[in-house]
C-alpha cells in the first residue's frame, strides 16, 4: 500500500480508452463497477465533445459478482454491435475487475461469434501499465490486428511522398493543435498525410498505412510501438524527433529530407528552414531581441512527461540562454531515455512521480520560473514562483478554443509567449527593483456601509464571514436595508435569512 | 429490457437494470472531509479510484486536503502483503502528519473483491493508534454516487454516544452541535453558550437530524424547527467528529434531510433503537412544509404558521413558477434526489416525463412518494414513471421521442445532448448547491431556469443542432 495524494499519469484503462475512443466507429466496453466509467465524463467535459463517448460500462454489481460476468459482458458486446454497428469493439477491464481473473479472452471469443464487428480484448496488465504505456500498447495491438489481416499483401507505396502521423489521441496535451500544425508543416514540405492515428482514424484506414513513405511519431509516449511494428513488418522508416522548438523542428525537417531522398525523391529544405527560422517564426527573433537579454542566465526548473520536459529543457537551454537547474519527468519507466536527452542541458536530472518531492526540489532550487504541470503551477503559487504549464496531466485549461500548438513553427511562437509571460523581463525587471514590486500585499478593506447603526450578533457575523468576499458587501447591504425597513436594530441569523428570502422575491 | 411496470399507489416503478453512469460513491469524500473538520478520509483502492478522485475534485487536492489514497499495489491484491501491517503503517503516518480526531476508511470495489477484512482490522488498529477508525464500504458494486455518504453516516451512527457516556456538561453542550453554531461564541465562552431563551422550546423527546448539509442550511433548518418550538439536539454528521450527537436508545427521534440515506436511517433505527420519522424531504416549500409537519406530528407538537410560511415562499417564487409552468423535464438519474426534485417541479406546474434513479428504497422514501402521489393528483399530472437503474442508451432514445424542454443529467451526457438541441442541466449541481429548506427553494428554481433562459436568449441565432449529420 502506498499513501498517495496525486497521480501524474492515469491508470491503464484510461490509456486504452483514449485509443479506442479516438478511432472512428470503434466502441469500447468496460467491464467495471458503477462509477469506473468516469472516462466518459472526462472526455465529454474536457474535450467539450459533441458526440456521446463511445464507451459503455457493462456494470459489475453484487449480482454479477455472484454469478460471473460472462453473460452480461457478451450480451453487452452483442447489443452494442446491433445498436451502433461499430467496426471494432474493444473490451477492457479496470484495475478492479481485472482482479476477478475472469477469462475475458473467452468472453471475447464468444461475443465474436455473434457480432458483425471485430471484437478485441485490450491486452494490458492493469497493475504494471499506466495510462501512457497502456495507450501505446493498445494502439500497437489494434494496428497489428488489422495489418496482420493483410497477410503480407501490403498496398503499394504511394507515388508522391506521404507520411502517417501516429500518436494523436483524445485527451492528449494539445494534441489536436499539434496535429494541425504537423499537417501544415508536412504540406509545406510537399509531403501528403496518408493516415493520422488513432484520432479520427477508421480501422479500415489502418490497412492503408503501409503505403506511406514513413511514419511520424511526434510524442515519445504514444505511437512508437505501432511505428516500430510497421517498420518491422513493412520496412517503413520512422521519425521520432519531436518538432518542438526551432532547433528540433529543423532536425525533424532534415530527417524528412533524408528519408525522402534515400527513397528516390529530390528535396532540399535548407532554404525553407532558414526562412521559417529567421523570418516566419518569431521565436528566433524573440530570443535575439533586446527584450530577452535578461533571460540570459535566469534559473528555471522543468518537469513533465518525457516529450515536453525534454523538449522544453532543450529550448530553454539552447535557444534562450536560460539555465535549467534541474529537469525532471514522472515517466519512470523510460528514465534512461530522458537522462540521455537532457543530461548535457541541465545541472541535474530528477526522475520521480512524487509531487511532494518535486515540490521540495523546486523550493530548494528557488528558480525564477517553473515549466511543469498543473501541479507545479500550484506549487509555484504557494512559493510565489511563476509557472508555465507544458505537460499533462490534462486540465480544462489545456483545451483552449483558440489555436495553441506546441509543435512546429507556430508552436515556437506559442512557447516564446509562454516563456516571456512566465518570467519578469526587460524594463519591468528594473522597475520592480527600483519601486519594490507590482502591488502592495495588503488588502485595503473597504467599509461596506459608512456608518452602521445596526448591531450584528455573533452568529450573524460569522455567517456573513462565510459568504464569499465578492458578494459579501451586497449581502450585508441588503440585510441592513431589510432590517431598517422592517424596523429592527439587531441583525440575527433569522433576520439574515428573512432578508435573503425577501431579496429573492 | 424493461420489466413490467407495477403500480403502487401513484407512481409507476420499473427496474431497467441497464448500463448507466453515475459518479462512484467514493466521491462523498469530497464534501464529507470538508463538513467534518477534524476528520481524515483514507480511500483504500486502486489507481482507478485515485485518478477519479483527483479528476472529480479538481483543484481541491492542492490545498493539502484531509484525505488520501491508500493505493493498493500488486502485492496487496495478491495478498503477499499483510493488510493489517500496511494499514497500520499508513495510519501511523496520517496520525503523525495530521493528527485527526477520526480516520474514516473508505472501502472500495477492490477491497470488496479481495475480501479485505476492514471491519475486522479497524478495532484492533484503533486501540493501537488511539484514534477512532470508522469503516464505510462506499463501493460501486453496491452503491451509487451520493449513497457513499449514506455508508459513512451509517457507520458513524453507531459511534453516537449514549447520554450516560457523556459525563461533563461541557461535552454535552459541545455535542448539541446545531446549538453551538447558533448561539455561542466559542466552546470556552460558557456564559454566552447558555441557551438564551429556554422557554421558546416545547418539551419534547430529543430530536437528531441526519444528512450532510452546508452550515448555513443546517442553521436555516434548525431555525425553522425552532419556530415550531422544536429543539434539534444534534446533527449527524456534526461539524466535528468529537461533537457527534447524543443518542438515547429507545427515546431519541431521528429524521433525514436527504433521500439517499436509507442505510443511515436503518442503522439508527435498528442498531441505536431510534424512532425514525418518515418524512418527505425538505426540498421545495411543499417538501419543507411536509418535513416539518411530519417531525411536529411525531414529537407531539402542533405546527403553527406553516400555511403562511409556505405561502410566503410560493409568493416569492411566483415569477419562476409562472415561467416553468407547462414545461417538461426528464431526469436521467444520478444523485438520488430525483424524486424530491420531481415532486417540487410538478408542484410548480412542470411535466415530468421520467424519473431515472440509481436506487429506490420505497420504505425510506415512503413519505416522499406519498407526497408525490398527492401532488400528482392535485395537479392532474399523470402517474410519474420512476425507472430504477436505468439504461442510459434506452433513455436517450426515449428523450429523442418525448423531446423534453429540459434534461437533468450526469456530466457524461450533457454536452452531446446540448449539441443535439436538447437543453440540459447537470444533476451534480443540485447535489452541491444549497437547495434545502424554505429559504433555498428559490436557488433550485433558479438552477432549473438558467439553461432554459440561456437557450431562450440564443434562440434567434439558429444554433440548435451543432452536429453534422453523417
Amino acid at each position: 500500500m502506498k499513501l498517495a495524494y496525486w497521480m501524474y499519469a492515469g491508470p491503464a484503462h484510461i490509456g486504452t480508452l483514449r485509443i479506442a475512443s479516438s478511432f472512428k466507429n470503434v466502441h469500447a466496453i468496460m467491464h467495471a463497477p458503477l462509477g469506473d466509467d468516469y472516462f466518459n465524463v472526462m472526455r465529454s467535459m474536457l474535450e467539450r465533445e459533441r458526440d456521446f463517448t463511445p464507451v459503455t460500462a457493462s456494470v459489475v454489481d453484487r449480482k454479477v459478482l455472484g454469478r460471473g460476468s460472462q453473460d452480461k459482458v457478451v450480451t453487452n458486446i452483442v447489443r452494442k454491435d446491433q445498436e451502433e454497428a461499430p467496426d471494432l469493439i474493444v473490451l477492457t477491464p479496470t484495475c478492479t475487475s481485472s482482479i476477478l481473473q475472469e477469462d475475458l479472452q473467452n468472453f471475447v471469443a464468444r461475443a465474436q461469434e455473434q457480432s458483425q464487428a471485430d471484437v478485441l480484448l485490450a491486452d494490458v496488465n492493469h497493475y504494471r501499465y499506466n495510462e501512457f504505456t497502456a495507450a501505446d500498447r493498445t494502439l500497437t495491438q489494434i494496428v497489428s490486428y488489422y495489418i496482420e489481416k493483410l497477410t503480407g499483401n501490403f498496398p503499394a507505396r504511394s507515388e508522391k511522398p506521404t507520411a502517417n502521423i501516429l500518436g494523436i489521441s483524445t485527451l492528449g496535451f494539445h494534441n489536436h493543435h499539434d496535429c494541425r500544425e504537423l499537417k501544415q508543416l508536412l504540406a509545406d514540405l510537399g509531403v501528403e498525410v496518408n493516415v493520422v492515428a488513432p484520432e479520427g482514424c477508421s480501422v479500415h484506414d489502418i490497412q492503408k498505412m503501409p503505403s506511406a513513405w514513413f511514419n511520424v511519431v511526434p510524442y515519445r509516449e504514444l505511437g512508437r510501438g505501432a511505428a516500430e511494428y510497421l517498420q518491422r513488418q513493412t520496412g517503413q522508416p520512422l521519425i521520432d524527433i519531436t518538432p518542438m522548438g526551432i532547433l528540433q523542428t529543423a532536425r525533424f525537417i532534415r530527417a524528412v529530407q533524408q528519408i525522402l531522398n534515400t527513397q528516390g525523391a529530390r528535396v532540399e529544405y535548407e532554404e525553407y528552414i532558414r526562412l521559417q527560422t529567421l523570418f516566419v517564426s518569431q521565436a528566433a527573433w524573440f530570443s535575439r531581441s533586446i527584450d530577452c537579454q535578461n533571460l540570459q542566465g535566469k534559473r528555471a526548473v522543468v518537469y513533465g512527461d518525457l516529450t515536453h520536459a525534454a523538449a522544453m529543457t532543450r529550448i530553454l537551454a539552447r535557444e534562450m540562454g536560460v539555465r535549467v537547474v534541474w529537469a525532471g519527468t514522472f515517466c519512470k519507466y523510460d528514465a534512461e531515455w530522458f537522462k540521455a536527452e537532457v543530461a548535457d542541458l541541465c545541472d541535474e536530472v530528477l526522475i520521480s512521480d512524487d509531487h511532494a518531492e518535486v515540490g521540495d526540489r523546486i523550493a530548494a532550487a528557488e528558480p525564477a520560473a517553473i515549466f511543469g504541470t498543473q501541479m507545479e503551477r500550484h506549487i509555484g503559487k504557494r512559493l510565489n514562483i511563476p509557472c508555465g504549464v507544458i505537460s499533462s496531466p490534462i486540465h480544462i485549461q489545456n483545451f483552449p478554443v483558440g489555436y495553441r500548438p506546441f509543435l512546429g513553427y507556430e508552436g515556437t511562437n506559442q512557447i516564446a509567449d509562454l516563456v516571456y509571460n512566465s518570467f519578469t523581463l526587460g524594463m519591468e525587471d528594473h522597475l520592480l527593483e527600483v519601486f519594490g514590486g507590482h502591488d502592495t500585499k495588503e488588502v485595503i478593506t473597504k467599509t461596506m456601509t459608512a456608518q452602521s447603526d445596526l448591531e450584528w450578533d455573533e452568529a450573524a457575523t460569522r455567517e456573513l464571514a462565510k459568504i464569499p468576499g465578492f458578494v459579501r458587501s451586497k449581502v450585508k447591504r441588503n440585510t441592513e436595508k431589510f432590517a431598517r425597513e422592517s424596523g429592527r436594530d439587531k441583525i440575527t441569523l433569522e433576520v439574515m435569512y428573512a432578508a435573503k428570502e425577501a431579496a429573492g422575491a | 429490457m424493461v420489466s413490467q411496470p407495477t403500480t403502487i399507489g401513484g407512481p409507476q416503478f420499473e427496474c431497467e437494470t441497464g448500463n448507466y453512469h453515475t459518479f462512484c460513491p467514493i466521491s462523498c469524500v469530497a464534501w464529507l472531509y470538508q463538513k467534518i473538520e477534524d476528520s481524515f478520509f483514507l480511500v483504500i483502492g486502486t489507481k482507478t479510484c485515485g485518478y477519479f478522485l483527483q479528476n472529480a475534485m479538481g483543484v481541491m487536492i492542492f490545498a493539502e486536503p484531509r484525505y488520501a489514497m491508500a493505493e493498493l499495489e500488486e502485492g496487496d491484491v495478491n495478498a503477499k502483503l499483510n493488510a493489517y501491517d500496511e494499514l497500520q503503517r499508513l495510519c501511523l503516518q496520517v496520525k503523525k502528519d495530521r493528527n485527526p480526531s477520526v480516520i474514516v476508511w473508505i472501502g472500495t470495489c477492490t477491497t470488496e473483491i479481495i475480501k479485505m477484512d476492514l471491519e475486522g482490522i479497524a478495532p484492533k488498529l484503533e486501540d493501537e493508534i488511539g484514534i477512532p477508525i470508522v469503516v464505510a464500504r462506499a463501493n460501486g458494486l453496491d452503491y451509487a454516487f451520493t449513497q457513499g455518504e449514506d455508508t459513512v453516516l451509517a457507520a458513524m451512527a453507531s459511534r453516537c454516544p449514549a447520554p450516560q457516556e457523556v459525563r461533563s456538561e461541557a461535552e454535552k453542550k459541545e455535542r448539541t452541535g446545531g446549538l453551538r453554531t447558533l448561539f455561542s461564541l466559542g466552546k470556552r465562552d460558557e456564559k454566552k453558550a447558555a441557551d438564551p431563551a429556554p422557554s421558546e422550546y416545547v418539551d419534547h423527546e430529543p430530536l437528531v437530524l441526519f444528512g450532510s448539509l452546508t452550515d448555513p442550511v443546517v442553521n436555516q433548518l434548525t431555525l425553522e424547527l425552532k419556530k415550531q418550538g422544536i429543539r434539534v439536539s444534534g446533527w449527524l454528521p456534526a461539524p466535528r467528529y468529537t461533537e457527534l450527537p447524543i443518542v438515547e436508545q429507545g427515546v431519541t427521534f431521528v429524521a433525514g434531510v436527504n433521500p439517499f440515506l436509507s442505510r443511515t436511517a436503518s442503522a439508527l433505527q435498528r442498531r441505536m433503537r431510534c424512532n425514525l420519522i418518515t418524512t418527505p424531504f425538505p426540498i421545495g416549500p411543499d417538501g419543507t412544509r411536509g418535513w416539518i409537519e411530519a417531525i411536529c406530528r411525531a414529537l407531539g407538537v402542533t405546527p403553527k404558521g406553516l400555511d403562511e410560511r409556505e405561502q410566503q415562499i410560493w409568493d416569492a417564487l411566483r415569477d419562476d413558477v409562472e415561467f416553468l409552468k407547462g414545461r417538461s423535464v426528464f431526469f436521467m438519474g444520478d444523485n438520488l434526489l430525483e424524486v424530491s426534485m420531481a415532486r417540487f417541479l410538478i408542484r410548480c406546474g412542470m411535466i415530468v416525463h421520467e424519473v431515472g434513479i440509481p436506487y429506490m428504497d420505497k420504505r425510506y422514501q415512503q413519505g416522499e412518494l406519498d407526497l408525490l402521489d398527492r401532488t400528482c393528483r392535485e395537479l392532474g399530472h399523470p402517474p410519474v414513471r420512476i425507472v430504477e437503474k436505468p439504461d442510459n442508451y434506452n433513455q436517450i432514445q426515449r428523450i429523442y421521442a418525448c423531446k423534453p424542454d429540459l434534461v437533468i443529467t450526469g456530466m457524461a451526457h450533457a454536452n452531446p445532448l446540448e449539441a443535439r438541441g436538447i437543453t440540459t442541466k447537470w444533476s451534480v449541481e443540485f447535489t452541491f448547491a444549497m437547495i434545502h429548506g424554505f429559504t433555498n427553494a428559490h436557488e433550485m428554481l433558479k438552477m432549473v431556469r438558467k439553461p432554459l433562459d440561456r437557450n431562450n436568449a440564443l434562440k434567434s441565432l439558429g444554433w440548435e443542432k451543432l452536429i453534422q449529420e453523417a
